[in-house]
């Protein structure tokens, strides 16, 4: 019996959902791209030891400022040139690949899952809780994200899980936002009442019921978010708020190189260049998550 | 309309009251003694200790402490610099135009480069000016603007020697300050160098604290544009025959651009974001390096003040910007 019923519906099975995001979410070039260099981004993080000609805090006296091995006075031994106290450029940015990367998922984590918290509690008790919890979302969505971040760094102290602590803050009231909403739109629906009426309590509500179905503009919104980490730890660094020298975090190197613009195009150019193509990618990957994910947008 | 007025302002009270809590509790959220750790590694001794913490009135009661604070606040007293002893709001009077200046300009930049460009990509949809126009503005939206700048100095500062490095004027002129505005100031004293040379000294400031705007509004204006473009009375305005240019210059453009003034709206705490950094770039001498300055010299009565001023006029700006919102387009006065 059970055999003539499974046989025809498995020969005219739809695509799976997965299979079904994938085809659309390939359809997107960028996106594509984005993914690939997200991907090759996590690989030589991960391989940083192997990849890495040198180590990231390796001086060499004798090579200081030594410009990249295609301009004359350039070596082989150092692709990318060296710093002010002949520290291999290439070696720190792949080594600074893993901090710039941690940094984005951490934060990221960090912020979706109190914004999810937050965002459950105030769609659930609604009331003062709700008006409390919005408000200071409000506010903290008020001030710009920048300033905010510094004054939470000012008042924990300069350093790198300090800064990932202040950009998840500023992060925090987006995925607050939208985990409400959704929760307020879904706790109103036929499948949730019924639940409600065969006895779930709200914590099963909350995480078994609800959750999964204001999934999607979250983990829109995540891999949008890990862009912004990435740009706002990175202006910290750049502040000397974040990561402090001689650590080899981009927005560091960044500051550190500052006083060499005038002599040193590379030390400036090249950590720039990384986290704008860190950003870039992870936002063409965020837009292709959109499109494939949101039912509104598709075509 | 007064309603809707009122309605904007009342939720504006609470977001105050959040923001001066903030600012209370920066001073008291710092580990260790606050008075010790404003005065920094030269230390203090005891006399002068006890009376700072009477001055700032750390002996009371925090309830106390913050009545306090507030009413000083509401009376414009923010306090006063540790490292200047100058009153912290005449301090941020004196630079904050500057950082308007640059984030007008700014902005004036970003309207028009992003408004044509958004026109031009959505009325040539899938052109090569097209494609070019949303990537250059998805790498602009990505852009750290801190290492931007750094670029731009090294081409233009460095390599060609257009513009200068930083500052907002050569030394060798002074205006007397009467708006703050430098443009201005040297227009009303009628000296055109010193005019030429606060232009020039703006230009590269501008365009890097205006790239993330340019990026966001030539977007919103291309999707808005392409929006409108498929209306009904479009087609009826072209069958008509009136001139392509009539059509999307006029009849389209007025409502394509309602979204973008939303967006322009939005703008304003991105621009005092990146007025930090750009600031800090070009050693612009506006509120934004002020305040990095008062972090490195743990200087916070400045950064509770500037804090709490700049998410004032951020908060001011967007009220007014709500508001003319609500004059535009009635259905949002009604729909609150």
């Amino acid at each position: 019996m059970a055999e003539v019923i499974s046989s025809p519906v498995a020969l005219a099975a739809p695509p799976g959902p997965l299979r079904e995001f994938w085809l659309s979410f390939r359809a997107n070039r960028g996106a594509v791209i984005g993914l690939w260099v997200v991907l090759a981004l996590l690989l030589l993080a991960l391989l940083a030891p192997w990849v890495a000609p040198h180590a990231p805090h390796e001086t060499n006296s004798a090579a200081f400022l030594r410009p990249p091995a295609w301009q004359a006075g350039g070596s082989i031994q150092y692709l990318l040139g060296t710093d002010a106290i002949g520290r291999d450029i290439l070696s720190r940015l792949i080594w600074g690949a893993r901090l710039s990367l941690s940094i984005g998922l951490g934060v990221v984590i960090l912020s979706v899952v109190a914004g999810i918290a937050l965002g459950l509690i105030a769609g659930f008790a609604r009331g003062m809780v709700e008006i409390a919890i919005m408000r200071l979302m409000d506010i903290v969505l008020t001030l710009p994200s920048l300033l905010l971040a510094i004054v939470i760094v000012a008042i924990l102290g300069p350093g790198l899980v300090n800064a990932m602590l202040a950009v998840a803050v500023v992060l925090l009231p987006h995925y607050v936002r939208i985990t409400r909403a959704s929760v307020v739109a879904e706790v109103s629906k036929d499948y949730v009442t019924a639940a409600r009426v065969s006895g779930a309590g709200t914590l099963r509500l909350m995480f078994s019921e609800v959750l999964p179905n204001c999934a999607a503009p979250l983990i829109v919104q995540a891999s949008l978010g890990i862009s912004t980490a990435i740009l706002d730890a990175a202006a910290l660094g750049f502040l000397g708020l974040g990561a402090q020298p001689p650590s080899p975090e981009w927005g560091t190197m960044l500051a550190d190189a500052r006083e060499f613009v005038l002599r040193a195009w590379w030390v400036v150019t090249f950590p720039g260049l990384m986290i704008l193509i860190a950003v870039l990618a992870f936002n063409l990957m965020g837009d292709g998550l959109r499109d494939a994910l949101d039912p509104k947008l598709k075509r | 309309m007064l309603r809707f007025v009122v309605t904007r302002l009342s939720l504006i009270v609470p977001t105050f009251i959040g923001m001066t809590l903030l600012a209370f509790f920066l001073v008291r959220l710092v580990p260790g003694d606050p008075i010790e750790t404003m005065a920094g590694e030269r230390g203090i001794d005891a006399a002068r200790h006890e009376q700072l913490v009477k001055e700032y009135g750390f002996d009371r009661p925090v309830l106390v402490q913050y009545g306090i604070y507030i009413g000083r606040v509401l009376h414009g007293d923010l306090g006063k610099s540790i490292i200047t002893q100058e009153p912290v709001i005449s301090e941020f009077g004196a630079l904050f135009p500057a950082t308007v200046e640059l984030a007008v300009c700014a902005i004036l930049f970003a309207l028009l480069v992003g408004i044509p460009a958004g026109i031009i990509a959505a009325v040539r949809r899938n052109s090569v000016f097209d494609h070019g126009v949303m990537a250059t503005s998805l790498t602009g939206y990505s852009m750290p603007i801190f290492w931007w700048g750094l670029l731009l100095i090294l081409l233009f500062s460095v390599q060609l020697g257009w513009t200068p490095v930083s500052g907002r004027l050569a030394v060798q002129y002074f205006i007397e300050p009467k708006t703050g505005f430098l443009l201005i100031d040297s227009l009303l004293s009628d000296d055109k160098g010193a005019f030429r040379s606060a232009v020039v000294h703006l230009i590269l400031p501008a365009i890097v604290l205006g790239t993330n705007p340019l990026a966001v509004i030539a977007r919103m204006t291309r999707s808005a544009m392409l929006e409108v473009l498929g209306e009904d009375y479009i087609r009826t305005a072209r069958a008509k025959g009136l001139p392509p240019l009539r059509v999307v210059g006029v009849h389209a453009l007025r409502n394509a651009l309602i979204p973008v003034v939303t967006v322009i709206g939005l703008q304003v705490g991105v621009l005092f974001t990146g007025a930090i950094l750009t600031e800090t770039i070009f050693s612009w001498p506006g509120v934004g390096k002020w305040l990095i300055e008062a972090i490195q010299r743990r200087d916070y009565p400045v950064l509770q003040g500037g804090m709490l001023l700049l998410g004032a006029v951020v908060m001011l700006v967007n009220l007014l910007v709500d508001v003319a919102y609500g004059v535009i387009n009635p259905r949002i006065r009604q729909s609150h």
